[in-house]
């Protein structure tokens, strides 16, 4: 194995894994989830050796798959951005995985091998599409992903089953959107690799043609419904409340994450800084709509009385930052979105955790399974705490840093109606969570504190380990921003930004 | 109008796919019968996959296999004029097969919810949730 | 480059020694002594290692530590200067005193979570020396961030519904303007000026729009709403449902005196008293305050629970300090620095005060505590000499510091500050005094106490004592303090 291969590896381990466990697999529990666990730090490793070449040389790895040339052979490529989040994901799987046996022994008690299966090729579907150099690549990944998300969203409680058909339908309608419009640039380009495309697409001809500028548009409304950008974010609420533990710690953070880095990595590696901000007259428009996106998603999410349902909404919002961001074209802004994708993804992921082992505890998901957490399960309601900080945007954890720059970026640019958004919506989510932090803390008032103190009742040590990393890494990211900012997501802003 | 109609009848082939896909997304939102919504998504589907297929032809156009590839006729063989594209014939193989696969998945969760609510109806699964 | 006489990440340890102490205190637990062990053993670290870095300060200097980078251009850094080494002796030299009185008070009244209360103490101290030492703005927020967390559940100790809505509104009032005013308007100001760092001309170009800059003043006085002042002050008496020792020292000290300390910073170093007096918005600070000052001492005769009476003292004394910044004087922002130190010294002791009369007798309300010099003649007296103290009447320090606030009101040429100062001492003196008068000159009948000496215990009479004291000795001995002062305004 030498290094040149790391690339690949980050896919095909994943994916070999998958056909392991499930020929295997259904021998034992414990044997799916030692396969697991092996492919996602395989998987992680890899990634992250991946990451430290490209900082180390500071330019993109292309790999060419079947050592194929392009634009006729498939390509991956990596560079500082889908560096970042291929860790980003194959790590989040890889804390997911770890934290998945007690909740999903408990959830999905039959058949475990079948459902870590659809985990490996979810998670192979999803570092695919962050690795890919190649548009039609993207869409078979993407529904790669979709499928096995579709099962594993099933796989939950209630009527898990209708809310799965919603994302079904509404999932297949993003990604035929995506898939036409890359048909509009084939027609136009005739190929489909993105670095040949973008070369293509920078001649002035292009930048004027009507077709590409409907590719563009059919193209991002259907990466806009994949990532649930309001108001065609319809769809994730139910679907992700319904899930069962273990498939909302790895869906929730990541494919919402995965589809911002694809907006971004179309909008700056096939279209253009001048196609996107110029050509196209909208940014200002998509930046208000961000804007309504995080107030709504703010004020749904005050609403609920639902934890998961709750945290869904509070993803609606936090996909309007990312949006916003990106679209208000200047440095700081996009350097808060790329930012923002790392500490979303984690705080999420902590805040899903958490909830996921207060419910798995409990058994309860409203807002009465909080009381008295604080005492119960201390470990457990620290790390709820310390995400939802992060969510709040309190100094040091990361979600502060990137709220920084992303309001910088609306100052920058005159965008006042998205400070103003970012700020209503850090005011929120301070209600909602310390309306929460309240409950946990005081307990139920009625017995006036003098009734017998509820046990220690601590979820077990493979939940609490990956929970406790993530708390860490929401404080550590957030104590090195600027070295993240430096050397990974400044390389990411494209030039004539 | 005049100028329109040779529009459309030069480009019948994206038309025809056009109105597909709108008859498929109009399924797929309006109606109120799940599994309609199936037949819809799977219309939305063929829609997009004739789109690709049809812009990789050309008029008198054969299939992409060497003809003649020897003697004389050698060099008029592989000129790219007389064949079809068969770029995007081979994605729409792999578009056919997530086609199929999302079907499945569909038909199966719709099996389920059948089995769970009793109903493929929209309105009367959303009575029973809400009791 | 002189040799430094201590090691150049001093301001760092002295923040992160009572970090340190956490986990100890953590883990022991179950042995009280131990756990009180270790809040003494940071408690006094810190303030030697603050100590050890004074006499560098006061020879002229100031030292620059930076932590890291934190953002591209903004750096986690700490300074420490006349003003924030004024602000951290305070601080740290109160929290001993603090440690010795809430050991008294907690286990004199056999509290609960004692564990928790000692580590929230802790962070919430090593939060209030950054907010000192810190070397920009940004550094400054988010100390003052941790803080505004770290004391919620000190405020919200006792768990019940008064402490709910108490810690409630303790938090909206706190976190709802850090987050919706001070926070952007330190991203403008960043956006504006590319700078952060504190100095002594701002950073602002002189030719900045003064209606933005009016706006931005705004946004940071009302920001930092731990100053208290109106119209959102109303959190402090409500945060009074704490234990004692956190109002003592939290809402009296701390908490209160790092919003003041903020604006303060904020005034001189972002804003620059010459641009403030050259666009006069300084008058503008002067009559927010001057309103804060005078409505707040009317409120507090009112006021017949002794906290909360002493709670809106806190309210009009803080706008007392940021008058004396608004004033744009060298000689006022010396006072107002210096009304830091005495305020605090004095206050702290009238805490104290009230928490060993409930200690001792259970009472809080004022009406109830006609004859108590009879019974409680020490504490009675230490609540003497801090009422004098905060009024203004020697021998006590406060006099020092309202010497200067009106020396400068007159360099300024501002004479109806002058009367403001004036008529809220006369106020002063009337909600303070007639407590003492009562306390001591009753007649029989009137008396709800024995003529028979109990104090509360030892642990929380010392304290005060001490405290009382220290305010004495500062009218006698005010040169440390004052040098200090008289530094922060002209160095940097």
């Amino acid at each position: 194995m030498t290094a040149a291969q790391f690339p690949i590896l980050i896919l095909i381990i994943p994916l070999l894994a998958a056909f392991a466990i499930s020929l295997f697999g259904g021998r034992r529990d414990k044997l799916a989830y030692g396969l697991l666990l092996a492919a996602m730090s395989g998987s992680f490793y890899a990634a992250l050796q991946t990451l430290l070449l490209v900082l180390e040389t500071n330019i993109p790895i292309h790999y060419r798959l079947g050592g194929w040339a392009p634009p006729y052979g498939i390509e991956l490529v990596i560079d500082h951005l889908n560096a970042m989040v291929l860790c980003l994901v194959s790590g989040c799987a890889l804390l997911t995985a770890i934290y998945s046996l007690p909740t999903v022994r408990a959830e999905i008690p039959d058949r475990i091998h079948h459902y870590y299966t659809l985990y490996c090729l979810l998670v192979t579907g999803l570092a695919g599409m962050v690795a890919t150099g190649d548009a039609f690549n993207l869409y078979v990944l993407l529904e790669i992903s979709a499928l096995s998300s579709y099962a594993m969203l099933a796989r939950g409680r209630g009527n898990a089953y209708y809310a799965t058909f919603k994302y079904i339908i509404m999932g297949t309608i993003g990604a035929c959107f995506y898939l036409l419009g890359v048909g509009y640039l084939y027609i136009k380009t005739g190929t489909l690799n993105m670095a040949d495309l973008f070369r293509l697409l920078a001649e002035e001809e292009m930048q004027q043609s009507i077709t590409i500028r409907i590719g563009f548009i059919l193209i991002m409304i259907g990466i806009w419904i994949k990532m649930a950008f309001f108001p065609l974010h319809g769809w994730l609420p139910n679907a992700y409340t319904r899930a069962s533990t273990t498939t909302s710690c790895l869906i929730a953070p990541l494919m919402t994450k995965v589809s911002v880095y694809i907006m971004l990595r179309l909008m700056f590696s096939v279209f253009s800084v001048e196609f996107v901000y110029g050509v196209i007259p909208w940014h200002e428009q998509i930046v208000w709509l961000a804007s309504l996106a995080i107030v709504a998603g703010s004020i749904s999410a005050l609403a609920q009385r639902n934890l998961k349902k709750m945290l869904t909404y509070i993803i609606v919002a936090e996909v309007g930052y990312m949006v916003g961001g990106a679209w208000l074209a200047n440095e700081s802004g996009l350097a808060g979105t790329v930012y923002h994708i790392l500490s979303d993804a984690l705080m999420t992921l902590a805040l899903f955790m958490a909830v996921g082992a207060i419910i798995h505890k409990t058994g309860k998901s409203s807002f009465a399974a909080m009381e008295g957490i604080f005492r119960k399960m201390p470990v457990t309601s620290a790390v709820f705490v310390l995400g939802g900080f992060a969510i709040i945007g309190i100094p040091p954890t990361c979600g502060f840093f990137s709220k920084w720059y992303l309001i910088r970026g609306g100052i920058e640019t005159g965008q006042w109606l998205f400070v103003g958004a970012l700020l209503f919506s850090s005011l929120i989510n301070a209600i909602i969570f310390f309306r929460l932090i309240e409950r946990a803390y005081f307990g139920d008032l009625s017995g006036h504190g003098h009734g017998p103190l509820p046990e220690r009742d601590e979820a077990p040590a493979v939940m609490l380990v990956p929970m406790v990393v993530t708390a860490a890494a929401l404080v550590i990211i957030g104590l090195y921003t600027s070295e993240i900012i430096g050397r990974i997501v400044l390389w990411t802003i494209p030039a004539g930004l | 109008m005049a100028d329109f109609l040779p529009y459309i009848v030069a480009k019948y082939n994206y038309w025809a796919a056009l109105v597909l896909l709108l008859i498929g997304l109009y399924g797929m939102i309006a109606k109120n019968n799940l599994l309609k919504k199936v037949i819809a998504m799977s219309i939305f589907q063929s829609a997009i996959i004739l789109f690709y297929v049809s812009m990789g032809d050309k008029k008198g156009s054969t299939i992409p296999i060497l003809l003649h590839g020897h003697g004389e006729h050698g060099a008029l063989a592989i000129d790219p004029s007389q064949y079809a594209n068969p770029l995007p014939h081979v994605l729409m193989l792999t578009a056919i097969v997530v086609g199929v696969s999302t079907l499945g998945v569909a038909l199966a969760v719709l099996q389920k919810i059948h089995r769970v609510h009793g109903t493929i109806e929209e309105d009367e699964i959303l009575e029973s949730i809400e009791e | 480059m002189e040799q430094l006489p201590f090691l150049p990440a001093t301001p760092a340890l002295a923040i992160l020694v009572s970090l340190l102490a956490v986990p100890c205190i953590y883990l022991s637990d179950q042995r009280p002594n131990l756990r009180e062990g270790w809040t003494f053993a940071a408690a006094f670290a810190k303030f030697f290692l603050i100590l050890s870095m004074a006499e560098w300060i006061l020879a002229g200097n100031t030292h620059t530590y930076e932590l890291c980078r934190i953002l591209p251009g903004v750096s986690l850094s700490f300074t420490v200067d006349g003003f924030g080494m004024l602000f951290a002796l305070v601080a740290s030299s109160l929290w001993i005193v603090t440690t010795i009185y809430s050991i008294g008070y907690m286990r004199g009244l056999n509290e609960h979570a004692q564990t928790r209360f000692f580590i929230c103490f802790a962070v919430a101290l090593s939060a209030t020396i950054g907010v000192a030492f810190a070397g920009n703005l940004l550094t400054l927020y988010i100390f003052y961030e941790i803080l505004s967390l770290s004391t919620y559940p000190l405020v919200t100790h006792h768990q019940d519904e008064e402490a709910r809505s108490g810690g409630r509104k303790y938090l909206t009032y706190l976190l709802s303007t850090s987050i919706g005013l001070a926070l952007p308007a330190m991203l403008i100001t960043y956006t504006l000026t590319g700078s952060l760092e504190f100095t002594s001309m701002g950073v602002f170009p002189a030719d900045t729009a003064k209606p933005l800059l009016t706006i931005l003043l705004l946004m940071f006085m009302f920001g930092f709403a731990k100053a208290g002042l109106m119209p959102l002050h109303s959190w402090l008496p409500g945060a009074m449902v704490a234990p004692t020792p956190v109002s003592a020292l939290l809402h009296a000290v701390a908490v209160v005196k790092v919003g003041v300390f903020s604006i303060v910073r904020v005034l001189t170093g972002i804003f620059g008293i010459d641009l403030l007096a050259a666009t006069s918005l300084n008058t503008l600070i002067c009559v927010i305050a001057a309103f804060s000052v005078l409505v707040s001492s009317l409120i507090a005769l009112s006021q017949d629970n002794l906290k909360r009476r002493l709670a809106f003292s806190t309210i009009g004394q803080l706008s007392y300090i940021i008058l004396g910044a608004g004033l744009a004087s060298r000689l006022g922002v010396q006072g107002s620095m210096l009304h830091i130190a005495m305020h605090a010294f004095g206050k702290i002791t009238l805490f104290f005060c009230a928490g060993a009369i409930f200690v001792a007798t259970g009472k809080k309300y004022i009406s109830e505590m006609v004859g108590i010099g009879r019974r409680m003649p020490v504490t009675m007296f230490a609540f003497f000499v801090g009422s004098l103290s905060v009024i203004g009447l020697p021998p006590a320090g406060g006099l020092i510091s309202k010497w200067f606030l009106v020396l400068g009101a007159m360099e300024a040429e501002m004479f109806w500050v002058l009367m403001v100062y004036l008529a809220s001492s006369f106020l002063n003196a009337a909600y303070f005094l007639p407590i003492v008068y009562r306390a001591f000159f009753c007649s029989e009948e009137e008396a709800q106490f024995e003529r028979k000496v109990a104090e509360a215990p030892l642990w929380c009479v010392v304290p005060l004592v001490l405290t009382a004291a220290v305010s004495v000795l500062f009218f006698f001995h005010p040169q440390p303090f004052f040098d200090l002062a008289v530094m922060a305004v002209q160095g940097r």
